[in-house]
């Protein structure tokens, strides 16, 4: 247990799961969408449709998509914020069978003819946690460092990932692989204890048999080491 | 070595001759592999974020729903005219632990301690006190070691445990940061976290519409209240009858034995008063996206 975890995060209420969480979830949609965000559809389920507009879910999920982080003050005028930035958004409300209460599918179009969609749920305390990817089932938090790699279900594409982490010196914590069908589609989700440099990831992507590569680095600036004053 | 229990923490105090915060600290620096400088720095940060979220309190600031915002200010006014029936310090609090909450419902920058919903009680009880550094240091790792066990051995979630999960625990923390800033032993500490724990056994979680407002603003009160008492009656040298250890599982007990309607859930206590049920329907009624 880390006690910045009980003394901690610095955030913007007023609370840790409806409010931080959401910001957390909508930054990585914007992180994984691996583009400036420019058309999003944010469906909410159960308890975040339900008690969302007076927590400020929707606007720290909006807030999260336009790169603010839970302690960013921007958050309560992220709306205002998105028409600056260019960024439709449309909010309703979904019933999906079986998530957990604090859910969000996010379905948001990036900059350059990048898509994304992305469930996630808020699991209290500000943890997140990554469900779906594109339709495939995941489990990752953003609690480490955190590669996101589609490529084709052959022979040896997980040897050459792990390999070329290896040479980098970096360390995979866990990993997991996911797929459709044989031959198909298929994705490797691999938290790493070291932080990949914006090279090292742009290595990984012209690997054969990769077809795209998207990171996470472990958000740090909740702890508040990086007040913006 | 984990924060899993106070006898643990006691025993490691006696075991290398050092207060309980530095037992705390030795542990964030095993845990994160940090330098325990570097801990100390994110320390002073969390203090100095406290710090800031108290300055920028705003009276005149309203909650989404309309609900809570400007008591802090008024509750700061009656203390200046001199008309608390408590001395300064206490009515202090008071006013400190409702600004603070205030303004995380107002959706401004707060520390969780240990969450969002429970932030006014810990700040509360120091900001008033002229702290150097050394006692901030102390009360702070001295509270998130409380914090980290009552986690490990019951739960700091409403959702889960009820508002004596959050606000209990809260309290449990600053009762044990005030005994130890004002120099009392490892077991005197525990029996602060005890008697706060004990004190606030059973309380639900019930807020109105499900959002962090009503009644979580002024439960940060009664938490930071409770954490004066409970502290003072520790320094008397007033005893827990019940081991700490036990009193934090009975919580935990309590706390899953509770029935889901009481678990943030908004379908009982305050929540489903006639009043409470009418603020849900007005929110209800304003969704629109």
């Amino acid at each position: 247990m880390d006690i910045f975890d009980i003394l901690g995060p610095v955030m913007v209420g007023p609370s840790s799961s409806h409010t931080a969480g959401a910001a957390r979830i909508g930054y990585m949609a914007r992180t994984l969408l691996g583009s400036r965000p420019v058309s999003a559809r944010i469906h909410l389920h159960g308890s975040f449709a339900e008690t969302g507009i007076g927590h400020g879910t929707d606007r720290a999920l909006v807030g999260g998509l336009l790169g603010m982080k839970p302690d960013d003050l921007r958050i309560p005028s992220a709306f205002e914020e998105a028409k600056n930035q260019d960024l439709d958004y449309v909010i309703d409300e979904i019933d999906l069978p079986d998530a957990h209460p604090n859910t969000a599918l996010i379905d948001v179009d990036g900059e350059g003819g990048t898509h994304l969609l992305m469930q996630a749920s808020s699991l209290g305390g500000g943890r997140i946690m990554v469900n779906k990817l594109d339709g495939i089932e995941v489990n990752f938090t953003g609690a480490y460092n955190t590669l996101v790699i589609h490529n084709h279900d052959e022979n040896g594409a997980v040897a050459m990932v792990t390999g070329l982490l290896n040479q980098l010196g970096v360390n995979v914590a866990n990993m997991t692989l996911h797929r459709r069908k044989r031959g198909g589609d298929a994705l490797m989700v691999i938290e790493t204890d070291q932080h990949l440099t914006i090279h090292q990831v742009d290595f990984l992507r012209h690997l054969e048999g990769i077809l795209s590569v998207t990171y996470y680095d472990k958000e740090d600036s909740d702890d508040g080491s990086q007040f913006d004053a | 070595m984990a924060l899993n229990s106070m006898r643990e923490i006691l025993r490691r105090m006696e075991e290398q001759h050092c207060p309980f915060w530095e037992v705390v600290l030795a542990y964030d620096v095993d845990e994160r592999q940090v330098r325990a400088e570097e801990s100390k720095a994110k320390m002073l940060l969390m203090w100095q974020a406290m710090r800031d979220a108290a300055d920028n309190y705003n009276g005149q600031r309203r909650s989404v729903s309309g609900l809570v915002g400007g008591d802090g200010m008024k509750m700061r006014q009656y203390n200046r005219r001199g008309e608390s029936m408590l001395g300064e310090y206490v009515s202090t609090v008071i006013a400190e632990a409702l600004s603070m909450a205030e303004s995380n419902a107002c959706m401004c920058r707060i520390v969780a301690a240990p969450t969002a919903g429970a932030c006014g009680v810990l700040p509360a009880v120091l900001l008033p006190l002229d702290l150097n550094q050394r006692q901030i240091l102390e009360a702070l790792y001295t509270a998130s070691g409380i914090g980290a066990v009552i986690a490990a051995k019951a739960s700091i979630a409403g959702a889960e445990g009820g508002c004596q999960a959050e606000i209990g625990t809260a309290s449990a923390m600053a009762a044990g940061a005030l005994v130890a800033i004002r120099g009392g032993s490892g077991a005197q500490i525990g029996h602060a976290v005890a008697m706060a724990l004990k004190n606030l056994m059973g309380l639900v979680c019930d807020p109105v519409a499900g959002l962090v407002e009503v009644p979580c603003v002024k439960r940060n009160v009664i938490g930071a209240v409770n954490a004066v008492s409970a502290a003072d009656m520790a320094m008397a040298g007033i005893q827990s009858r019940i081991d700490v250890d036990e009193v934090i599982e009975a919580m935990g007990q309590v706390g899953r034995r509770m029935p889901v309607e009481f678990r943030e859930t908004a379908l009982g206590g305050l929540a489903a008063t006639p009043t409470g049920k009418a603020v849900k329907e007005r929110m209800q009624a304003a969704r629109k996206w």
